[in-house]
């Protein structure tokens, strides 16, 4: 984990709203696993005044860049949009504990679900298992077709279903609706999303390895400050609690308490 | 040039980190060596472990944040088992920060953290806004706050900061009355209470709805307090709320305070607090002074 002045290579827009955002430096070398992120201070001032976490979408250890997938939606991702190509942008990283790729085995097949702007994590996912050999298949949920973005990029790597809120793909409804429908055989499913539907999928997918990445608002995103907590499942749990930042973001279906 | 003495605080430098803000220390012994710092306060100590407040517990401002953590830490028994325990391979002298619901749980507490050899000193808390009960009434009721001292004091081995709140509307009084109850030092300021309201959900967004502020944007609330405490007692003051940089340092050094404590800064910069150390000779050179002491209250004239 270092705090690096990294060079921006790259920042556009790739979808309504969502940015590609890549950067090179040496923290590129420290990612261990998918699914962990980054703290970006995106301004020099105080305005605004917290970093912002992102997850790691991709990584490129010959350019030693990495990529950010974020949607722009309040004053801090909103400035890091307006950031440029060959500026320096501060990242504290690789923060937290991501997806495992020891609890499946070469030949298995892995499902990835991802919701909205909690699908970028899972590209990194997806290039690690197959990579290892892992058949992928993609359950992918957006609002609309407009708003998809990585489609081909997923398609590389396996089947990939875009399902749309209004039907604007092939496939209407949600993650849900489709992984019921497609009745997929599987060993281990990741999922990355909003709380509800890492909810269902707990509640219907939990017979078999499930890992989840949560959300929570953060302060110093490297386990100091407790705002990020969450309780554990397990009431005897010796410390009862889990910090999204540093034990997360990824936790073990059943070991955390979704509602927090 | 930066080393200071307070009662039970013999520190190399005039920084350390605020308690809260750096947990025990461990988090960020892995960005720099803890023995750079001239002090660690802890995160508050209670009698029993804590949970502390639901989700979202903390909210940007402007130039700030609100939190409401609500004094989440493992107990007193366990800090001493394992947390402190975990510091001892470091010099730097500990404030331990304790709270409580009621008297008798800051008095179990006191005492309990005070016998620790790898304690030197004691914070209370007694301003925390994050609690329903106890917490905030100590910290803005005189009386309630000297009793408070005065028991802390009588079973404490070391000496005892008082830490006190903004939420009141008489500062003065209530250092005078904690230092006549026979505290060593005051520490000040705790966050100010405040609240933010989603625009979406047109409701607060910290689950608990109001918390305290921190950051930058209280640091002229802080500056006043301690410009005003500074020449009513004779008991040193460390002064935190909003510093970021050597500069903050020394204004908190001009308005009165004898040391500081960096919190929120830490989540911006997580070595905030070496790079101000590191900062400040060059600063105390360009000002003409020898040693960061001679600024202590220059701003009413002490000097
Ligand atoms: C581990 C983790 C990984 C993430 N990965 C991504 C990603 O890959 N792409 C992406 O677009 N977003 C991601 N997010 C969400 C992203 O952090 C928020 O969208 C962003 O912080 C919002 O900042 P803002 O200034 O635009 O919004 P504002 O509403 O102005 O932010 C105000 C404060 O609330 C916090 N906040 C607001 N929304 C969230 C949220 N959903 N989660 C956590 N904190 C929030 C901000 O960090 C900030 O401190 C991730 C969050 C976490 C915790
Ligand atoms: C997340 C957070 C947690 C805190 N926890 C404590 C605490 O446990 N005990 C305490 O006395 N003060 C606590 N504080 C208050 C700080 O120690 C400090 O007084 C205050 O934040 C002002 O300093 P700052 O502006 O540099 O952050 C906390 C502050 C923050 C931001």
């Amino acid at each position: 984990m270092i705090n690096e002045k990294m060079l921006i290579t790259k920042n556009t827009c790739i979808a309504p709203k969502i940015y590609e955002l890549t950067v090179q430096g040496d923290l590129v070398d420290l990612i261990r696993e998918p699914g962990q992120f980054v703290h970006i201070k995106v301004s020099d001032g105080t305005l605004p005044l917290l970093r912002r976490p992102i997850s790691i979408a991709s990584i490129n250890r010959n350019t030693k860049e990495l990529t950010l997938i974020y949607r722009v939606d309040g004053v801090g991702t909103k400035t890091l949009s307006l950031r440029s190509q060959g500026d320096r942008l501060e990242i504290l990283g690789p923060l937290g504990h991501g997806f495992p790729l020891d609890v499946i085995n070469q030949g298995e097949t892995a499902v990835l679900v991802g919701g909205g702007i909690g699908v970028p994590p899972l590209y990194e996912l997806s290039k690690s298992l197959s990579k290892k050999g892992i058949k992928v298949i993609h359950v992918l949920g957006f609002r609309t077709l407009e708003d998809t973005f990585y489609q081909k990029q997923f398609e590389e790597l396996g089947k990939t279903v875009i399902v749309t809120d209004d039907g604007s793909s092939k496939f209407k409804g949600t993650v849900i609706d489709a992984l019921q429908l497609l009745n997929l055989n599987y060993q281990v499913m990741y999922a990355c999303g909003p709380t509800p539907m890492l909810a269902a999928l707990e509640n219907g997918y939990s017979d078999k390895p499930l890992y989840l990445s949560l959300e929570e608002r953060m302060g110093c995103a490297v386990g100091a400050c407790m705002a990020c907590v969450c309780h554990t499942v397990d009431e005897d749990d010796e410390k009862g609690y889990r910090k999204v930042c540093s034990d997360g973001p990824v936790f073990k279906s059943g070991e955390v308490k979704l509602s927090c | 040039m930066l080393n200071v003495k307070l009662p039970g605080l013999d520190m190399k430098n005039p920084v350390m980190p605020a308690s809260g803000c750096f947990s025990f220390g461990k988090e960020y012994g892995d960005f720099f060596d803890l023995n750079l710092l001239g002090a660690i306060a802890i995160k508050s100590a209670t009698k029993e472990a804590r949970f502390g407040n639901p989700t979202p517990r903390v909210a940007e401002t402007t130039a700030g944040m609100l939190n409401a953590i609500g004094l989440q830490n493992p107990g007193v028994e366990h800090i001493l088992d394992h947390e402190l325990k975990d510091l001892e391979g470091i010099d730097t002298p500990i404030l331990a920060n304790i709270a409580g619901k009621q008297v008798d749980d800051y008095v179990y507490t006191a005492e309990k953290m005070s016998q620790s050899p790898r304690v030197n000193a004691l914070e209370l808390n007694i301003s925390c806004p994050n609690v329903k009960e106890g917490g905030i009434t100590f910290g803005t009721v005189p009386e309630i706050a000297a009793h408070l001292t005065e028991k802390v004091k009588a079973v404490s081995d070391v000496p005892v900061y008082v830490k006190l709140s903004p939420n009141v509307s008489d500062i003065v009084g209530m250092a005078k009355a904690v230092e006549e109850a026979g505290a060593d030092g005051l520490s000040m300021i705790n966050t100010l209470m405040g609240m933010r309201i989603n625009l979406k959900t047109q409701k607060p967004i910290l689950a608990n709805k109001a918390g305290g502020l921190s950051g930058p944007a209280i640091k002229p609330v802080a500056i006043r307090m301690i410009y005003e405490v500074s020449q009513n007692v004779n008991i040193p003051i460390i002064g935190m709320g909003g510093i970021q940089d050597a500069d903050d340092v020394i204004e908190f050094f001009l308005a009165g305070a004898s040391a500081v404590a960096v919190g929120t800064a830490n989540f911006v910069d997580p070595f905030c607090c070496p790079n101000i150390i590191k900062e400040l000779p060059e600063k105390l050179k360009q000002m003409n002074v020898d040693h960061i002491d001679e600024l202590r209250g220059r701003s009413w004239g002490r000097c």
